[in-house]
């Protein structure tokens, strides 16, 4: 049995699928790579409106009950 | 049979084709610069935002040439040196170009903006802005003072790593715009001057062109002449060092003495030889950027041991 050859067309098509992949993984690879840099760096995750919420700020003095 | 069909169908672009859209030498060269621009700033900043940074400033540029390579296809349909890019060779639609040039603009200045901070975004924002709407469809087909103008575009990039660094402009980062800025004119003149047949046909308004070939020798020794205090200067700042002056003083001594070459000569003795002292003064032009930011680059380094700067 003879096999025709595919069109060139589509490997024409078949690169811009591939690269298309390919530019969408690195996307994905880079989008969690900077989540990871910019979580961990330790900036403080909840402070709206320049105010401090109390939970976030580390407990520096006991509270008294009154 | 079903081949032949499809044939007649839209064009079918390869990744290829895209990857041609956004002038991936024009974007070579901002990666270059940006990533000077980064990495002299006095801020360090990680490895993966310094990465994601240049390649979304790299994107915007992408961007911005696929909305002028959109715009400008009835000009390269003309010209021999670009009739046989995407769209005038008629492998990619013209709205698609359009489409993927709007898109890339979205996504590389809001992820520009996510990965360093907004000051960033909104520079590559309003250079996707002045480089597509303000160059490309305002002034390049309006006035011989197009190449200046559409230069300013081509030298944000390392103005914008470096505020990807810092969050704010400075001096340094107005220098390093300014010596882009003023190297652009006399390094497309020099490529105008032996290019004339193209842009005379495509009626662009080059100033080989509208004031003459004499009027255009004499432009580019003044700009090249006007550049030389801005490298100097830039040298005497916190990214410049002795070592960075000593090259930029060698450096703009073989570019004024090539544009002073092709201020003296006229037309007779440029046909003669074919343009070769054009030529030359075009391919130096390249390299004396290259060299200039690199030469910022390695007073980084050397400061990094405690031997450059100031």
């Amino acid at each position: 049995m003879v096999f025709k050859a595919p069109h060139e067309i589509y490997r024409r098509r078949f690169s811009r699928n591939l690269g298309v992949g390919i530019l969408l993984v690195g996307f994905v690879a880079l989008m969690f790579a900077l989540t990871v840099v910019k979580v961990t760096r330790g900036d403080p995750l909840k402070g709206f409106d320049h105010t401090m919420e109390p939970v976030t700020t580390p407990l520096t003095q006991k509270v008294t009950q009154p | 049979m079903a081949d032949i069909a499809l044939n007649d169908t839209a064009p079918e672009p390869g990744f290829g084709d895209y990857v041609q859209l956004l002038k991936p030498r024009v974007m070579s060269l901002v990666v270059f610069t940006a990533l000077v621009g980064l990495l002299v700033a006095p801020v360090p900043l990680h490895p993966v935002e310094a990465f994601a940074a240049i390649l979304f400033i790299a994107l915007g540029a992408g961007a911005s040439g696929a909305l002028n390579m959109w715009w400008d296809a009835d000009i390269d349909a003309v010209m021999k040196r670009t009739m046989s890019r995407p769209i005038p060779a008629g492998r990619i639609e013209g709205g698609e170009a359009l489409g993927l040039g709007l898109a890339l603009s979205g996504i590389s200045v809001v992820m520009l903006w996510l990965a360093t901070n907004w000051v960033a975004a909104a520079l590559l924002a309003f250079t996707i802005f002045f480089y597509a709407v303000v160059y490309s469809m305002g002034l390049k087909r309006l006035t011989p003072q197009n190449i200046v103008i559409g230069g300013a575009a081509g030298a944000f990039p390392p103005m914008i790593g470096w505020v990807c660094a810092t969050g704010s402009v400075s001096i340094e980062a107005v220098l390093m715009f300014a010596i882009i800025f003023m190297w652009t004119p006399p390094h497309f003149w020099a490529l105008a001057l032996f290019m004339k047949e193209d842009y005379h046909k495509a009626g662009v308004p080059m100033l080989t062109v509208t004031h003459g070939r004499k009027s255009t020798r004499a432009h580019i020794l003044a700009y090249t002449l006007a550049l030389v205090p801005v490298c100097i200067w830039a040298a005497l700042t916190s990214i410049g060092g002795p070592f960075t002056l000593a090259v930029a003083v060698v450096l703009n001594a073989i570019f004024v003495k090539g544009a002073v070459d092709i201020w003296r000569r006229d037309e007779v003795v440029s046909e003669a030889d074919k343009y070769a002292v054009e030529k030359r003064v075009f391919r130096f032009s390249l390299l004396y950027l290259f060299l200039q930011f690199g030469a910022f680059l390695i007073e980084a380094a050397l400061k990094s041991y405690g031997l450059g700067g100031w």
